[in-house]
């Protein structure tokens, strides 16, 4: 076949040092060999010097004796524990006041949020007041404030605040009462589940129904009586098997209930105020984004406000708020770690801290340290994006 | 022949839907509910306000040299009138601060003409501000050299401190950021793994780790004989933290250029460097001026966790007044002072950038 004619006057290909594709490549290799000759020479640096300094590295430490205490442990732990136990123990505490955290900031960030909302002009300002209060001052201020200011001020053990006679509230701390579970206790947890499963079914059957009948049942009323009344049955069946240990002054200081370190009421009020203020803006800006045509069109339907809100409102908005929320509850859970600056026993505190310091392994435990928080902060991400994806709109 | 309708003028509308009154039964009693809110929220301020100002306005101490010139029961600012000199300078020797004077008046003798909107030239001087300021700030900050006494690093210290890491963190961050939001979004595998890799580790860390990071393992890092100062591997370890940061926001910018842009630099023969400068990048950065902003306020909050370091900053430094034996049990009024101090620099930065959000919005309005 003869050669097109044209095929002369097509553009060359372009000189090989104009050629993007192998520009791209190496362009790919010089950083390729950059990052690793880098990499390699800190590498190296750090060698060298652990071994001018005779550290050891690897992670034998961990199970060397600690021989410190801990104020506050989830787990069993004393002097004579491990490093290791010492990990556990601070990662449990991150997690209890991050866990803790996130439910306070939400439940506190979702009624500021709709109270600026509010069509009443004072709510609304004194909520716009709040968000811009204590978004604009640093966390950690907030947290010394809470600790040293307010906590440090509260009375001594003997003339501490008395909630009701089970509460109680002073220098020390707080102590809640503690239940104690009796032998028939376990009938009630039962029930409960029990109850909970039922209702569930319940919604099922109820929704089949209603898409193949039009008609609606009271799934809610049935749920809550179910899920209240079952296991109350099974209570004062078994006997009223609950007990409450109740905290009593001995001496100087209480005994029994719960007690709640100062340090861990000021974290966590502090985490929460500040971290709801953030989430009361995702929240309104969430449900600002749904169009005012949606809630017409609801009403136009007939739809009563409380069902508008939340059939027509909500899962709308819910779209815009999750992704924002999660990073702040990702936010929460890394500012837990400014626990260590009042001395409550979270994983930097007691592992990137006091381990550190008496081991002086800074390569293992500041590694160990960052990949917790880096596998906390993957795992949330992967929960909320997940529950994200099955909230999204679908479109064509 | 009937009389034909003589209008009358209009009656002005009830008092009881105009003016305070209408006002407030509009916004304040418009229903039962409503109306227990408002009294709820009244119970609440008059709890809080008059107990408020009672103590830092009306019973305060505003003058005096000690604790003994408190006597007013409410506040005591004499605490921060004499500790005032160390919560803005730290250590630094009162002799010499006039160079600090000198450096923030030159700073915001500079920073007006920004905000003159007939003023020429604000591309060279904001270049000048980011590149050319920030070298003579270092150099009277410093001393050592053009005959200024050498003012160590660790004298530095209060707002002075808050400010230095705040500022050359960003300045630092935002050229950063900028190349790693492009290689994320770059067509080269590795270049987009390892900004991808970079900015998602330093994202997943708390900054206080990070900051116990470059304080203990940075000094291993480097080689035999090579020590950085403490408040240069604190700001190492921010400028890390902080560009993963800014790489984000500046990606959620590059996101929002549409692709006819980046067709159209093609086929007018822009290559890929010119394209992002000249074309794509001043779009971008200009959407995302509100997200900028933000993580630079969150950045100057952020600065005071430099005090678990050992760094002095304005909260450490009031954290140390208030260990003073001379003044213990003045925390409140040190947290206050501080708070204040901050909430003025962060809700001022957020309005600035609501305004500019306001003035930058070229049309294309709907």
């Amino acid at each position: 076949m003869a050669a097109d004619p044209r095929e002369d006057d097509l553009p060359s290909k372009p000189p090989v040092w104009n050629d993007p594709r192998i520009r791209a490549l190496v362009f790919q290799i010089v950083i390729v060999v950059a990052v690793s000759a880098f990499g390699y020479y800190l590498f190296d640096n750090t060698l060298t010097n652990l071994q001018k300094r005779g550290i050891t590295t690897g992670f034998g430490f961990l199970d060397s004796q600690a021989s410190f205490g801990i104020i506050q442990t989830l787990v069993e732990y004393s002097e004579t524990s491990t490093y290791g136990r010492t990990f556990i123990v601070g990662l449990l505490n991150t997690l209890l006041v991050s866990g803790l955290g996130i439910a306070l900031a939400t439940l506190l960030g979702f009624v500021i949020g709709i109270a600026r909302l509010s069509s009443n002009w004072l709510i609304a300002k004194l909520a716009a007041a709040y968000v811009e209060l204590f978004r604009n001052i640093p966390l950690l201020l907030q947290i010394f404030f809470w600790y040293f200011a307010v906590l440090r001020a509260l009375p001594s053990p003997r003339q501490s605040y008395d909630l009701g006679g089970a509460v109680f509230l002073n220098l020390r701390g707080l102590y809640l009462p503690r239940p104690l579970f009796e032998p028939g206790f376990g009938y009630v947890f039962a029930a409960l589940v029990a109850a909970i499963a039922g209702s569930m079914f319940i919604a099922r059957w109820a929704r089949r129904r209603q898409e193949a009948t039009g008609q609606q049942f009271h799934t809610i009323y049935t749920s809550i009586g179910l899920i209240l009344g079952l296991p109350l049955l099974a209570f004062l069946a078994t006997g009223a098997p609950l007990a409450w240990e109740l905290p009593e002054l001995r001496g100087f200081n209480f005994q029994g209930g719960i007690p709640v370190i100062p340090e861990l009421s000021a974290l966590l009020v502090a985490l929460s105020i500040y971290t709801a203020a953030f989430i009361a803006e995702i929240v309104r800006a969430g449900i600002l984004a749904v169009s005012q045509g949606q809630t017409e069109a609801a009403h136009a339907l007939g739809l009563r406000p409380g069902l508008t809100l939340r059939l027509v409102i909500i899962p709308q908005a819910m779209r815009v708020i999750i992704p924002p929320l999660t990073s702040q509850y990702l936010n929460l859970t890394k500012n837990s770690s400014l626990a260590t600056a009042i001395g409550y026993p979270d994983l930097v505190s007691v592992f990137a801290g006091t381990t550190l310091n008496q081991t002086g392994q800074a390569v293992e435990v500041i590694a160990m340290t960052m990949g917790v928080y880096l596998t906390i902060s993957l795992v949330i991400s992967l929960l909320m994006n997940w529950y994200n994806k099955r909230k999204t709109l679908v479109e064509r | 022949m009937p009389a034909t309708h003589v209008p009358q003028p209009d009656l002005p509308p009830p008092i009881i839907s105009v003016g305070v009154i209408g006002w407030m039964r509009r916004n304040l009693f418009s229903s039962l509910p409503n109306t227990a809110l408002t009294l709820f929220a009244l119970y609440l301020l008059w709890l809080l306000l008059p107990p408020a100002i009672q103590w830092a306005f009306i019973d305060a101490d505003w003058s005096g040299t000690g604790r003994e010139d408190c006597t007013g029961g409410g506040a005591c600012w004499v605490f921060v009138q004499v500790r005032f000199y160390q919560f803005m300078y730290g250590f630094y020797p009162e002799a010499e601060s006039w160079r600090v004077n000198l450096a923030f008046g030159l700073l915001i003798v500079l920073t007006i003409p920004l905000f003159i909107r007939a003023f020429r030239w604000k591309g060279w001087l904001s270049a000048f501000l980011l590149l050319g300021y920030p070298v003579i700030a270092y150099y009277l900050f410093l001393g050592g050299s053009f005959g200024l006494e050498l003012v160590e690093t660790d004298q530095w210290g209060g707002l002075l401190l808050t400010l230095v890491l705040a500022g050359v963190g960003i300045v630092a961050a935002l050229p950063i950021g900028v190349v790693l939001a492009l290689g994320r979004r770059s067509q080269m595998p590795i270049v987009k793994a390892l900004s991808i890799a970079f900015i998602e580790f330093w994202r997943g860390v708390p900054l206080i780790t990070v900051l116990f990071m470059s304080s203990v393992m940075l000094p291993l890092f480097l080689p035999e004989g090579v020590n950085f100062d403490k408040l240069l591997r604190a700001l190492i370890g921010i400028i890390m933290f902080q560009s993963a940061y800014m790489a984000e926001v500046v990606r959620g910018g590059l996101q929002a250029i549409p692709k006819g842009q980046y067709e159209a630099a093609a086929a007018l023969g822009l290559g890929y460097w010119r394209t992002m400068a000249l074309v794509v990048l001043p779009q971008a950065l200009k959407l995302v001026i509100p997200g900028i902003v933000n993580t630079f306020i969150a950045l100057f909050k952020d600065t005071t966790l430099v005090l678990i370091i050992g760094l002095f900053d304005l909260l450490a430094i009031i954290q140390l007044a208030l260990a003073d034996p001379k003044w213990l049990g003045f925390s409140v009024e040190g947290y206050v002072f501080t708070a204040a101090v901050f909430w003025i620099f962060c809700f001022s930065m957020s309005r600035y950038s609501q305004a500019l959000e306001r003035r930058l919005h070229t049309g294309h309005a709907r």
